[in-house]
């Protein structure tokens, strides 16, 4: 009983003691986190440079010279150069309607940005197949017209643009809606073309953001299998991003091709991940108004 | 005080270096224009800013006018109806003799400072203040020493000549509401429009501010309108107040006017301390809770009325035909004995200064030098 009295005078101490886990639960917890790390990020990601370094370094750049590889690689370089822009533009347009402006479905629009995130990229490649496929919507009338869209480039770039759209929008639009509209309404005053408006003052307000949503969604642009695979037929040389290139090579039980091709792709995400984390210090350096630049 | 911050006296510096000419002649004087707002009609859906209910108005050149009135009255729309920030249902704009109803806000010529300033956070002081002149199309847009040589001079003008090559977030509130106002008078415009311009900053600050935007609008001569919900600050400022409340105007007149000839109940009590007491005027007296309290002056209405008083045209002492009131409160101060009294018909306790010594729950009479009625209801 006298146990809970005796311990009142160290009451000031109580709120530092209650933020704090006694030392066991400590090293438990941090240990944990970082075992799950090891075993389902760092251990996959030595496994693929392992594997492609296993029959040595000539080996491994030799992946690279193989024409059908340098072909999937220009090939996902090409949709990423596409699909990304495209992004861009639309991801801005989107964002500043959204952020900006006050319409009727302006809920809905939000919702439809989302929509790409939570349907399988599986369902979102065969939304084109039967749309565009031989059998599909509008497949007579391509094929009587000569335009390839299934099992061919713009098929694979309908695809990545529809699985990334999300990605720049959905960094742009809280902090569109946090700046508000006063900025652009100064520039309006002191004289400037709403484009003038955009380029000076708007877009320079949301860089951060944008290159941001950019990498991420270049990164999943590069990566992108399900939807990919479903409508590009897979023709070695013609129709094959890294990773489904990545996934016959693996078929075909070259593993040292495989997981050099693979190594490329984590090689990026690693970049990705940099560049990630070089723009979020940046980025708060911005927002926090302390932006010398 | 604010770091930076140049204390008035610090105003006559840069016009030394020019003896007959203050700087803002040489950057910024221009006669300014009249500017009329006529049958503005503006609603909004939803529980957007106030809406306005047939607006007109005329601000002389070179006039400073406050637009006072409580949040929701419809000041900061007018003033961006004004600015072609917001199109108007119906009415027309003036500047001068020219209807710029239509005139897109690039166009419109006006300086337009924000409550919370929008500089633009990536860009130094310099080039905030000469964006407006960047801006200008290709042939009217002057030349880089010209932008300089402006720039320097409205960076005397604001008092922050040594903070060209900061950013704006390297600066206080004070500072930055100035380098906000440079940037609005850098483009000349014909009318400066200012929303709540010192209401994001704190007490002093807003002060100093105060004195110098007079002193600024002395140089300049620029027809000016700022939007406050500050009474004293639009007393102490503006030449003319236009008392805004529900989308109308109660009344635009000088301070003195709406302080001393205020034309409704709303302005009476918007602007001053005031003690409201429900009465019947009958027979030529005032009449509270039956009593007959002060002689009624012709002009006044009969029926039941608000007697509305001044607490410093109230004296207690007197007999007959007197306020009744209650002592709530009584205390010495350092200029003298104050006595808070809650006047019969009124519902809230006004302070009246006294000579003698009052207890809580005291009766007292009261004689008022002065008083207003407005009909009630």
């Amino acid at each position: 009983m006298s146990s809970p009295a005796m311990s009142s005078p160290s009451l000031p101490a109580a709120p530092h003691a209650a933020l704090t886990e006694p030392k066991g639960v400590r090293v438990l917890l941090i240990a944990t986190a970082i075992g799950f790390l090891a075993l389902f990020l760092l251990l996959p990601l030595a496994v693929v440079f392992a594997e492609a370094l296993s029959k040595g370094l000539g080996n491994y750049l030799a992946t690279f010279a193989e024409p059908d590889a340098q072909a999937a690689i220009r090939l996902t370089l090409l949709v990423a150069l596409i699909s990304v822009p495209l992004n861009v533009v639309f991801g801005i347009a989107a964002s500043w309607a959204i952020a900006k402006f006050d319409f009727r479905g302006r809920n809905l629009l939000i919702t439809l940005i989302d929509l790409p995130f939570s349907v399988s990229p599986v369902v979102a490649g065969l939304i084109y197949v039967l749309i565009f496929g031989s059998q599909g919507v509008l497949g007579p009338f391509l094929q009587r017209h000569g335009i390839e869209i299934i099992f061919a480039v713009p098929g694979i770039v309908l695809a990545t643009v529809f699985v990334t759209f999300p990605f720049v929008a959905r960094e742009l639009i809280p902090l569109m809606q946090d700046q508000g509209t006063t900025d652009e309404e100064a520039a309006l005053t002191l004289g400037a073309s709403p484009w003038r408006v955009f380029l000076t003052v708007t877009l320079p307000n949301i860089k951060w953001a944008l290159l941001y949503g950019v990498l991420l969604c270049n990164a999943r642009a590069m990566g992108e299998f399900g939807a990919v695979s479903v409508v590009s037929g897979r023709i070695r040389g013609l129709t094959n991003t890294m990773p489904l290139h990545v996934e016959i090579l693996y078929n075909e039980y070259n593993y040292v091709a495989a997981f050099g091709i693979a190594s490329l792709l984590a090689l990026l995400a690693l970049v990705t991940l940099a560049g990630k984390t070089f723009l979020e210090w940046r980025h708060a350096d911005a927002l926090a108004g302390r932006g010398a630049h | 005080m604010v770091a930076g911050f140049a204390p008035s006296d610090a105003l006559a510096a840069p016009r030394g270096r020019a003896e007959a000419e203050p700087v803002a002649a040489r950057t910024v004087r221009k006669p300014g224009s009249e500017v009329r707002v006529d049958g503005i009609v503006k609603t909004f859906s939803g529980d957007g800013p106030a809406a306005l209910e047939g607006v007109s108005l005329a601000i002389a050149p070179g006039e400073l006018l406050a637009l006072l009135g409580p949040s929701g009255s419809g000041k900061t729309t007018l003033l961006r109806v004004i600015a072609g920030l917001e199109i108007p249902d119906a009415g027309r704009v003036f500047f001068g003799a020219t209807d710029t109803t239509d005139v897109p806000v690039q166009r419109r010529g006006v300086g337009f400072v924000f409550q919370h300033y929008a500089l633009f956070r990536h860009l130094t002081v310099f080039e905030n203040i000469a964006y407006g002149l960047r801006s200008r199309e290709r042939s009217r847009r002057p030349g880089e020493a010209e932008i300089r040589r402006r720039v320097g001079q409205l960076l005397d003008l604001v008092q922050l000549p040594t903070l060209a090559s900061r950013y704006p977030g390297q600066l206080s509130g004070g500072q930055r509401q100035r380098v906000a106002l440079a940037r609005a008078l850098a483009v000349e415009p014909s009318v400066l429009l200012l929303d709540e311009p010192f209401g994001a900053l704190d007490a002093q600050v807003r002060k100093d501010l105060r004195r110098w935007l007079r002193e600024i609008h002395r140089e300049t001569g620029q027809t000016t309108v700022f939007v406050t919900h500050d009474q004293d600050e639009a007393l102490e400022l503006a030449d003319r107040i236009a008392i805004l409340n529900r989308g109308r105007i109660e009344q635009v007149g000088a301070p003195h006017e709406v302080q001393d000839d205020p034309a409704s109940r709303f302005v009476m009590s918007f602007v001053g301390e005031t003690a409201r007491v429900a009465a019947d005027i009958a027979g030529g007296q005032v009449w509270v809770d039956g009593r007959a309290a002060l002689r009624a002056r012709e002009d006044w209405p009969e029926g039941p009325v608000d007697l509305c008083l001044r607490p410093w045209h109230l004296t207690v002492g007197g007999d007959e035909a007197a306020l009744l009131g209650t002592v709530r409160e009584w205390r010495r101060t350092a200029r003298g004995t104050v006595a808070e009294i809650l006047l019969d018909g009124s519902d809230s306790p006004v302070e009246v200064k006294v000579t003698d010594v009052h207890r809580k729950g005291d009766r007292v009479a009261l004689q008022a030098s002065e008083a207003r009625v407005f009909p009630r209801g």
